[in-house]
């Protein structure tokens, strides 16, 4: 079994499976639970300044959109941060602490945006002996109303700002949670990046309304009636979350800033994809909330069972993946790949005809026997028939070699060539 | 009563009051929604779907699918009559693993294909549970055309023309209109009454007068409807019976399977209906198996169903095999009557072992005996007679002449399903609708 045991930022934990702030990290009684299914670590729930307990709704706090089967592919929440008493949080927060001292114990913090507040939740969680903290820059919904969460998070100057006061007044390793609701997430990564953070993590939740009521006619989660928007995440953001971690990993002003990646982890395999884009560790939340703590024992074997098949330590797959993560106009244009139809495998649903012949290259044939074939002369390999396939791996995608004949284009497969030096390009004109 | 399965002769009663009830309940429970929902989301929505093309009337399954899985079960059921009036039988009586099942490419993927039948019945069910007719007439035209038998081919019929504005008559030779689907189904495949219940609800359309108790030849001739209506359907299906041809066959206790299921079918307290201990059922369809079903759920003791070829060649549904077996009918292939044994009543049967010869089935010398106080004859339905003098075409009628059309069991082609009476009724209708509008 490969070596899963993690170091970010200093803060070691068995696995890099971490269990994100939210709901599941409450209190003492989940995080327990969670550290005995083998979770390597938590970021317990945003706690917030002293005084008055945050009040949630008593409505349903969650909305949700379904694949086939229910199978639960993304949910949104309107719930506030703890709703706990500030001195109830960080007693079990020693407790849990001290009792699991192999884990990894974050604490996420939220408090408003001025020095005084920072300075003063600082020095109440000094002794908990957490690991470290990571700053709530992320909520979009309720908190952020009230100058906090992502209304932090959107502004670079604020986030460098209260960066600087957590490491002006805590000697602890601090991760900054970044909000995926910025039009680039380069400016706040870079701001956390300037303000000393030790990490950031990503992506928090995305504004989101997951349906409507059709008969009352209200957003839903729906309270007496009305709804606010909540902040999605589940599988469904996975792919939004992954081009958020790549692009912080690859950028030079942000290379080798530790990431920690959140958004849809489900199995061991989306670990180890966020891993590949440069995470060093991953947070999970809705998997959890889907199917409860034990998935993390699938996440284990199956990263485990990755890394021994590929010889690989989990420090050789962080970030191994984002080189190759490049601007389009870096792809090769010679590169020609045509669709293959496997006929054993086929199980002649004709859904890759109905996709190519009505919404794309009508390269795809059609016998009277219900025999699928790719018109090599028609694919652009677009791959939209791989996709809509219901059976895995029946369609593939062939690579044409070298000096290869593309019977689309008549043309013979070139060697390397992207935008930047095609002739169409006006640009590449430009420079010659 | 004091009988049990035990009880030599035909004699009722032989199960506890109690257990007739459930027997004869619903063999194949309706889906609730939930099961519905994960029923529906199995299926591909494949493109010119492979079902669709299995289906004799061309249901838009895929449609109706996507309809049940996104909460309109109305709309689904609207898609399945807009093809199938008698869809909601159909769902419960049609050989779906030999047809649209069999096509599901999930059957090819997996070898569990969707399941087309059971959501079938969710929409039609939950429509129909709302009482109304789901089409409206078009204008009247003020033709009028006679629909001979009130079986599924006739009402599928006689719905379509109602539907284009005609005035149509069904003329009925039984007391009640269905046909097989009243008379000659299992019970439990149709179980609450159903059959009946579609023609009420079938008949809400209007403009559709059922005549009972009238049969052609008899209190009417073709002659006389082709003088008196501006088109004529026979969809009469096949009143005869085929005969054993072997010796014993008019003893006492020797009986046709049909009659058998048709009084069943028709009894008001099946504690009543006799049934022998020692039941041996000839021949190798779906009437064989649900004779001998049956049989088995009146409290027969032994039953057992004797086909002459193989195995492959039963013509009853290897689902439906499957369910004799598991309901306790013995299954003996390859094995045709010589005689039925007995004095004056039928005491047992005897059959010699059968060999496929070039020319034909060949009895062998190897003979055995079943005890059988009661033998159900399953050989197969034929036309008694083609009325009016109407061509004939493998023992069935050819086909449209004149102002006559034909559709059904009667009719040369195809199965003898319910699902293809109901095809050739529409398609006869829509034939008919041609031709009068245009004259």
């Amino acid at each position: 079994m490969a070596d899963l045991s993690a170091n970010f930022i200093g803060i070691k934990s068995p696995n890099p499976f971490w269990l994100a702030s939210a709901p599941p990290t409450d209190k003492k009684y989940n995080v327990e639970r969670a550290f005995e299914a083998g979770w390597g670590g938590v970021v317990w729930k945003t706690l917030g300044s002293e005084g008055p307990p945050i009040v949630n709704v008593s409505g349903p706090r969650y909305g949700a959109i379904w694949g086939a089967d229910r199978r639960l592919l993304g949910l949104n929440n309107i719930e506030l941060i703890t709703d706990r008493p500030l001195e109830v949080n960080l007693q079990e927060i020693k407790e849990v602490k001290r009792k699991w001292k192999d884990r990894a114990l974050v604490i996420s913090l939220m408090v408003p945006c001025d020095e005084e507040s920072w300075k003063d939740i600082l020095k109440r969680i000094e002794d908990t002996e957490a690991d470290g903290v990571e700053l709530n820059f992320g909520c979009p919904h309720g908190m952020a109303e009230r100058g906090m969460g992502s209304a932090v998070g959107q502004v670079p100057e604020y986030i460098e700002m209260v960066t600087r006061w957590v490491k002006q007044y805590s000697r602890m390793p601090c991760i900054v949670k970044l909000t995926p609701n910025i039009t680039s997430i380069l400016p706040p990564a870079m701001a956390a990046n300037r303000g000393g953070a030790d990490a950031v993590s990503l992506i928090n939740t995305i504004k989101s309304i997951t349906n409507v009521d059709l008969d009352a006619f209200s957003p839903f989660p729906m309270i007496d009636g009305k709804g606010s928007h909540g902040g999605y995440c589940g599988p469904a953001v996975k792919p939004i979350a992954l081009n958020m971690v790549a692009e912080i990993a690859r950028h030079e002003d942000t290379r080798g800033l530790p990431i920690s990646g959140i958004g849809g982890v489900t199995t061991w395999r989306d670990a180890a994809e966020f891993m590949a884009l440069g995470a060093g560790n991953v947070q999970v939340c809705t998997a959890a909330m889907t199917y409860g703590f034990k998935i993390v024992q699938e996440m284990i074997s199956g990263l485990s069972e990755y890394l021994d098949q590929k010889q690989m330590s989990l420090n050789d797959l962080i970030g191994r993946a984002v080189p190759n993560f490049v601007e389009w106009q870096h792809l090769n244009l010679n590169y020609v790949t045509k669709a293959v139809i496997n006929q054993d495998d086929c199980i002649k649903c004709g859904r890759c005809y109905a996709a190519c012949e009505d919404t794309s290259h009508q390269a795809i044939a059609m016998s009277e026997d219900r025999t699928f074939t790719v018109k090599d002369d028609e694919c652009v390999a677009c791959n939209l028939c791989v996709n809509v396939c219901p059976v895995d791996n029946c369609i593939t995608m062939k690579t044409l070699p070298l000096g290869g004949l593309d019977e689309r284009t008549g043309r013979k497969v070139g060697t390397f060539a992207d935008w930047t030096t095609h002739p169409n390009n006006p640009s590449a004109h430009a420079a010659e | 009563m004091t009988n049990s399965p035990l009880t030599p002769g035909i004699v009722s009663g032989r199960l506890p009051a109690a257990a007739y009830a459930k027997n004869f309940g619903d063999h194949d429970p309706a889906l609730d929604g939930h099961e519905a929902r994960v029923a529906a989301d199995r299926c591909y929505f494949c493109h010119d779907a492979p079902c669709i093309t299995a289906c004799p009337t061309d249901i838009d399954i895929p449609l109706f699918i996507r309809q049940i899985a996104t909460g309109t079960p109305d709309a689904a059921a609207q898609t399945i009559w807009n093809q199938n009036i008698l869809g909601g039988m159909c769902a419960r009586v049609c050989p779906t693993e030999t047809l649209c099942e069999q096509a599901c490419v999930r059957e090819a993927a997996e070898g569990k294909p969707v399941e087309i039948g059971r959501l079938q019945r969710f929409a039609t069910d939950h429509a129909m549970a709302k009482g109304k007719q789901p089409f409206t007439r078009a204008k009247a035209t003020g033709k009028r055309v006679a629909v001979v038998g009130a079986g599924p081919a006739g009402l599928a019929c006689a719905h379509r023309l109602a539907v284009h504005g005609h005035d149509v008559v069904v003329l009925e030779r039984r007391a009640k209109a269905g046909g097989l689907n009243e008379y000659g189904i299992a019970s439990y495949k149709a179980a609450g009454g159903f059959a009946a219940r579609e023609v009420d609800w079938l008949l809400k359309i209007g403009g559709i007068e059922v005549r009972t108790g009238v049969e052609l030849g008899r209190d009417v001739t073709l002659d006389q409807l082709k003088a008196g209506y501006d088109a004529v359907f026979l969809g009469v299906g096949l009143a005869g019976v085929n005969a054993l041809r072997a010796a014993g066959e008019d003893l006492d206790g020797v009986r046709n399977a049909v009659d058998f299921i048709a009084e069943l079918r028709q009894s008001e307290d099946l504690s009543k209906l006799s049934i022998g201990r020692d039941v041996v059922v000839i021949g190798g369809g779906m009437t064989a198996v649900d004779a001998a079903v049956q049989s088995k759920l009146l409290g027969a003791e032994n039953v057992t169903i004797v086909y002459r070829r193989g195995q492959e060649k039963m013509s009853a549904s290897g689902y439906e095999q499957d369910h004799a077996v598991q309901a306790g009918v013995r299954i003996i292939h390859n094995a045709a009557p010589v005689r039925v044994v007995g004095s004056s009543k039928a005491e047992a049967v005897e059959f010699a072992y059968t060999e496929d010869a070039p020319g034909g089935l060949k009895l062998s010398s190897e003979t055995f005996t079943l005890k059988a106080d009661q033998v159900f004859k399953a050989i197969g339905q034929t036309l008694t007679s083609a009325p009016g003098g109407l061509a004939v075409e493998g023992g069935k009628l050819a086909g449209h002449s004149g102002k006559v059309w034909v559709g059904g069991d009667c009719a040369a082609g195809g199965e003898d399903l319910t699902v293809n009476a109901v095809a050739g009724g529409r398609d006869a209708a829509e034939a008919i609708h041609t031709i009068l509008k245009g004259g």
